[in-house]
């Protein structure tokens, strides 16, 4: 029965992938101007030249040829040249995403780690002195746009001279301050959720109590909402970055992505929205399976 | 229970005089937006003061410019530079200013010399704007389609809710800068400001879609319904007086997240160089020269802007949080 499922996911998510590739494509087509735009300003280049390079880089061929030479260059596991780099994209990619796994990992560990033991300790504490203050602490840090907070971070830096572009710290930081608030609400809410549940007053009643009837009895009732959540932080690892890692100057995706944007290099543009892409469906793919995994009630749905 | 009544009382307070100032920003601002001064850029604030350079005591306020010796008086209703209200009647009046020598630079100056005052009034305008049309954009096509998915069901429901899957698994950021990317770099601000508002809306029609469907579905099976479908009524009946009336708190409630949302796309779009261009001010843009170390380590009073979009942002949120919270 999982196996179907998992199956029927399966298929779900390369139908998706088709979707987003045929729509970039698309946009593409409509889109003025190409990357030999400048190109074609400059006196030095003759048309014979340009039109030489409009056909090296397949510039000239129709939508639907471009569409079928670029999943056969993804076949092949180069996904489209780069024209600004002269190079397969897969091969500019490979490090960027690992500079961008580097932050947005270690960011995700961070957050989860700050969030479920606080989440925990301010639904205990329910209306008290703890819940208040992180209530207050969330709608501020909701109301703070990243790229706000990647100011005050760049700000810090400079006053304490102490952080220069090569260290993660910064950004790892404002990564996390960024999810922090999200991640607090719901941990706090699904617990509330259960918390009034009549197996929790049967636990309260058998005299459990403190760390034991949060962490051995409610959190594994709450798992179910906790982890779709998870799968939406998996989802944005290579995403949720972009601004701080333009702003931040971190090599990763991010600066890659707008600069291939404001270059009009096309595949680039595509690849790297299709691996965000690959990225989200993944983590929600995930998602389903921890939730099999962890939420016996689940499996009996099934 | 108290601060249940505080809160949104003091948020739509907050958010009513900050759309009036905001609407009024040809009035209230002193100087043009795009009024250039070279001589004094990156000027702090200067605040006005009631004592003058000999220390005689002044019931009128008075302006003291940097280098220049004499004070110059405040006056209200000063003629000023022509601007448009609403974009229809052109006016010269101005709330407040000084005579012309003397400059009132209340939030200090940009790195043109431009009054940042000014300009954070007037950027106001293209940001809230953006944020209000592409929501309502936004909910107009959510609506929309989520009600003829949730209603009519059938292959019109799984085409409308597939491709929303679609909008729903791209990352909203990156879809908005692709679809960016395939436009000209270099346009006119209010063309700018038209299809940044026209691409946000459209990429966040999903969930809206999605929100509305579940309500419309679950409306359509009620008894009161169907007996009226009994009576004769027709689909279009009783989707608009029966069906669609469940959705608006639901829709209201969406319409205080999304608009926070997209007015901080408007900031972060603007902010990186890919939104609404110069000279025209966004709040977004405004913040752009905090990308130059020297500016965001020196002048504090050009982070003006980002306050402001907090407030916003905040007081939108928190009045969000009440809708919620009222409905369970």
């Amino acid at each position: 029965m999982f196996r179907r499922y998992l199956l029927r996911r399966l298929v779900h998510v390369i139908v998706l992938f088709a979707g987003i590739s045929a729509f970039s494509f698309v946009l593409l087509e409509l889109a003025p101007g190409d990357f030999l735009g400048e190109a074609k300003l400059n006196p030095q280049m003759s048309p014979a030249t340009l039109a030489a390079l409009r056909e090296q880089y397949g510039l000239n061929k129709s939508l639907g040829q471009k569409y079928l030479s670029w999943i056969g260059s993804a076949a092949r596991g180069e996904f489209g040249i780069s024209f600004a780099y002269n190079l397969p994209v897969s091969k500019i990619l490979r490090p960027r995403v690992s500079k961008t796994l580097q932050l947005t990992l270690s960011s995700l560990l961070l957050s989860w780690f700050i969030a479920v033991p606080l989440g925990v300790w301010s639904a205990a504490a329910h209306n008290g002195f703890v819940d208040r203050a992180v209530g207050v602490a969330i709608s501020a840090l909701l109301a703070t746009p990243d790229v706000v907070l990647a100011c005050l971070a760049l700000l810090m830096a400079v006053r304490l001279r102490a952080f220069h572009s090569a260290n993660p710290v910064l950004p790892v930081a404002v990564l996390t301050l960024g999810a922090l608030p999200i991640l607090l609400r719901h941990v706090r809410a699904a617990l509330l959720d259960v918390a009034n549940q009549p197996f929790a007053q049967v636990a309260r009643a058998n005299g459990i109590s403190g760390a034991g009837l949060w962490f051995g009895c409610l959190l594994p009732a709450a798992v179910n909402p906790l982890t779709s959540l998870f799968g939406l932080s998996v989802a944005g690892l290579i995403s949720s970055s972009l601004l701080v890692e333009v702003l931040l100057g971190w090599p990763g995706v991010g600066p890659l992505f707008v600069e291939a944007i404001a270059a009009r290099d096309f595949y680039l543009v595509v690849d790297s929205v299709m691996l965000s892409a690959l990225f989200l469906s993944g983590g929600t793919f995930l998602a389903d399976i921890l939730l099999y995994v962890f939420d016996p009630r689940i499996r009996m749905e099934l | 229970m108290k601060q249940l009544v505080l809160v949104p009382r003091l948020t739509t307070t907050i958010l009513i005089v900050l759309h009036v100032t905001i609407l009024l920003a040809g009035f209230l601002a002193p100087y043009d937006p795009a009024m250039q001064n070279r001589t004094s850029p990156l000027l702090p604030p200067i605040g006005v003061h009631f004592v003058d350079t000999l220390g005689v005591f002044h019931l009128r306020p008075l302006v003291r410019s940097a280098g220049r010796t004499p004070d110059y008086p405040l006056r209200f209703f000063v003629s000023g530079s022509t601007y448009r209200f609403l974009g229809l009647w052109t006016f010269r009046t101005h709330l407040f200013g000084v005579e012309e020598p003397g400059r009132l630079f209340l939030l200090g100056t940009d790195e043109f010399g431009r009054d940042q005052f000014s300009r954070i009034l007037w950027g106001g305008q293209v940001s809230l704007l953006i944020g209000w049309l592409a929501t309502l954009l936004a909910l107009g096509i959510g609506l929309a389609l989520g009600s003829v998915a949730g209603f009519f069901g059938g292959w019109p429901d799984a085409a409308i809710m597939r491709g929303a899957e679609l909008f729903l698994a791209l990352p909203w950021l990156y879809l908005l800068l692709a679809v960016r990317a395939f436009l000209p770099l270099s346009l006119p601000p209010h063309a700018t400001a038209m299809i940044l508002t026209v691409i946000i809306g459209i990429v966040g029609w999903a969930r809206p879609a999605r929100l509305v469907r579940g309500i419309v579905l679950s409306a359509r099976e009620r008894d009161y319904v169907s007996a009226a479908r009994g009576f004769g009524a027709s689909s279009w009946h009783l989707l608009r007086r029966h069906c669609l009336p469940e959705t608006y708190t639901v829709l209201a409630t969406q319409a205080t997240l999304l608009i926070p949302q997209f007015m901080l796309a408007e900031v972060a779009l603007s902010f990186i160089g890919l939104g609404v261009g110069e000279p025209a001010p966004s709040w977004g843009n405004l913040l752009a020269p905090l990308r130059q170390i020297p500016i965001l380590a020196s002048a504090w009073w050009m982070m003006a802007p980002a306050m402001l979009v907090m407030v916003t942002s905040w007081c939108f949120l928190s009045l969000g949080d009440v809708f919620v919270h009222g409905e369970t």
